[in-house]
């Protein structure tokens, strides 16, 4: 007894991921029970955001060097997706532009997914090639101007993508659940990876570039594995995305789905995954708060109502006071702490010395 | 020859408009590492003010009303009012955050000012006419050219000549260029901060103003994002002309608006609406091989 036991060690190890986990089951629970169709919807909306803001962070919080691009991998694996999963006899229509072995195959769901995730890696893989070497500034630019120009390509390609106008009749198979359990699988990727040897070699470049080449780590060579995996995850969200909504819009990858995502990540704190699920986390539920408040809430009597607009002002400010007053985030970089005490000092060498302490103490009545 | 000559007043009258932009932008990056996107908002809130706020679908012109005596000058003490303002709440208390920091900051600012303009004026995009007499066709020898263009050009000329001459001339300005150049060294050498950064966001809304009015005389339309495109273009244009350079963040502006208009002079017809993809695609193949920019400033190479 006292020992801290190999169970108990695991759990530590594991339980930045276990504890977020845990939290978003609760949440995805609670909402469950209540049967608020439209929550359901809003919380499953949050947890593909959280998809997206987790596959930001890979890279982002591990390299430290800013992406604003991201979406545009989203971009990728929605309509990669799409083009899998559209009914043949559609597809001959609306997207003439496709490549036949596109148009004649109808694949599953599943497989989809993963293929449209992967489509986004490669092409997340091309461009890493391309701009990592850079400095970082020029890289954050970079990755910027991958994400317009491949939105403007989109949103002129009518042959495949139907421009400016959308596609419609993606099989509409995601729910709630289907979000948090990729949601999970996701998180499982990026705290796997954070804690893998090239996840640690990345972090080491973000704190110190010149020590961490000191060390052999090549820079270029672990962003672009980051980079490549943060593609992939953002994929699999914009594959969600589209069936979720059942519909496409080129639109939807744009300047406001970057912003609002890149917000939740810092306001959560970029440096760690903790920092990314809590950053979704509270946006989303302030979004929604602020929602309620605009048709008007009733506390007791009182009917408290915003005047439409005012909401996303609040939201802005709130933003803006979290970075004035925390500017590392809400989690500051860390992850959720092990809330059973300090790990070591062991036990047992504890329970002796105060037993010691005890034992040494004068008796009452000797 | 005159098709030349045309296209030669379209790329440098682009060019001066994104060479405005990006140097508003790139004043603040080069002292501040701040990527200013409420910079946007100064822009079309300068446009906005033209109008008598309401959210009426027909817009009734206030001081776009005015003589343009009256009118320049109003709207740049406005846009200046609004730079000073959201440096005085937002980013004062933010200095020395890093980079991400102040960006989020700054969208947070633009997010914001977006939905006050909507609040104030709906969202719905609205038609002006300001500065008519300038749609009007100039002709010269076998050239048409819209007096806009000119007007322009010739404003582009002139505040770039003056912030030069500010610069160099001023001490003011040689401790702005101090401080773009290295901030934490200028202001050991008594170089003040708050004077400095001041002054940056008040020049940095005069350019501002003065695009709104070059723009919004150009399309006529207000919008709440009618300076998103403008923004990006010029954000990205700074960072190829070269980080804390002004006048690198001009050049590249300008770079920017020719490439664009060449573009789509010399793209076949198929391809003239993806122009921005072959832009960005440029801009990304002068980050690989240039990736501190055309023009190189002492304060960026890395000391290793």
């Amino acid at each position: 007894m006292g020992s801290v036991g190999p169970l108990e060690k695991q759990l530590r190890r594991y339980w930045p991921l276990l504890s977020l986990a845990a939290i978003l089951f609760v949440i995805v629970l609670v909402v469950d029970a209540t049967g608020d169709v439209l929550l359901q919807r809003t919380v499953a909306d949050g947890l593909i955001k959280l998809i997206i803001v987790v596959g930001i962070y890979v890279f982002m919080g591990n390299s430290g060097v800013l992406s604003f691009g991201s979406i545009v991998y989203m971009m990728v694996g929605a309509y990669a997706a799409a083009w899998m999963t559209l009914l043949p006899n559609l597809k001959k229509f609306t997207l003439p532009g496709l490549p036949d072995f596109l148009i004649n195959t109808q694949l599953d769901p599943l497989p989809a997914l993963i293929l449209a995730g992967l489509v986004a890696a490669v092409v997340a893989l091309v461009v890493a090639l391309a701009i990592m070497r850079t400095n970082p500034i020029a890289i954050s630019i970079a990755t910027f101007a991958v994400l317009a120009g491949g939105y403007t390509v989109y949103n002129n390609w009518e042959r495949v993508t139907l421009g400016t106008s959308s596609i419609i009749g993606l099989p509409m198979y995601v729910n709630m659940w289907i979000c948090f359990y990729w949601a999970l699988i996701v998180m499982g990727i990026a705290f796997f990876y954070q804690i893998s040897r090239f996840g640690l070699a990345l972090r080491a470049s973000r704190e110190d570039p010149v020590a961490a080449q000191a060390f052999g780590i090549n820079i270029y060579v672990q962003r672009v594995i980051a980079f490549t995996l943060s593609g992939f995850i953002v994929g699999i969200a914009g594959v969600l995305h589209g069936h979720f909504l059942g519909i496409l819009t080129v639109a939807a990858f744009w300047v406001p789905l970057t912003f609002i995502t890149l917000a939740m990540l810092v306001v959560g704190g970029q440096n760690s995954l903790a920092g990314a699920v809590v950053g979704v986390v509270v946006i989303t539920a302030a979004t929604e708060v602020f929602r309620q408040l605009e048709k008007g809430a009733e506390i007791g009597s009182l009917v408290l109502q915003f005047p439409l607009g005012i909401q996303e002002i609040i939201l802005g400010v709130i933003m803006l006071l979290i970075m004035m007053f925390r500017p590392a985030g809400i989690m500051g970089g860390r992850e959720i702490p092990w809330p059973f005490g300090r790990p070591k000092p062991p036990r047992a060498a504890v329970t002796e010395s105060v037993e010691a302490v005890e034992a040494a103490k004068p008796r009452a009545g000797d | 020859m005159t098709f030349f000559f045309q296209i030669v007043i379209d790329a440098v009258s682009l060019g001066s408009l994104y060479a405005l932009t990006a140097l508003g932008i790139g004043l603040l990056f080069g002292i501040l590492r701040l990527i200013n996107f409420a910079h946007g908002n100064f822009i079309t809130i300068g446009a906005y003010a033209l109008i008598v706020p309401s959210t009426a679908v027909v817009a009734t012109p206030f001081i776009g009303a005015w003589a343009w005596f009256l009118m320049i000058p109003a709207i740049i003490a406005i846009v200046i009012v609004v730079a000073l303002g959201t440096e005085r709440i937002a980013f004062r208390p933010l200095r020395g955050a890093n980079m991400s920091s102040l960006l989020i900051a700054s969208f947070a600012v633009s997010y914001v000012l977006d939905h006050v303009i909507i609040l104030i004026f709906t969202g719905r995009p609205k038609a002006v006419n300001v500065g008519a007499e300038l749609a009007r066709h100039i002709s010269f020898l076998d050239l048409r050219v819209p007096a806009i263009q000119l007007v322009t050009i010739a404003a582009a000329i002139i505040l770039l000549g003056g912030l030069a001459l500010f610069l160099k001339r001023t001490s003011y300005g040689i401790q702005m260029r101090a401080a773009a150049e290295d901030f934490d060294t200028a202001r050991l050498l008594g170089v003040r901060a708050n004077t400095v950064i001041a002054l940056a966001f008040a020049i940095s809304g005069l350019l501002a103003a003065v695009v709104s009015l070059i723009f919004i005389t150009q399309t006529g339309i207000l919008s709440f994002r009618m300076s998103l495109n403008l923004v990006i273009v010029a954000f990205i244009s700074t960072v190829i002309g070269g980080i804390g350079s002004l006048v690198g963040a001009a050049a590249g502006g300008f770079l920017v608006g020719v490439a664009s208009v060449v573009l789509q002079t010399v793209l076949p017809d198929d391809y003239k609406l993806t122009r921005d993809a072959f832009v960005f695609g440029f801009v990304v193949l002068v980050l690989i091989f240039r990736p501190d920019g055309l023009i190189v400033t002492r304060a960026v190479r890395e000391r290793v």
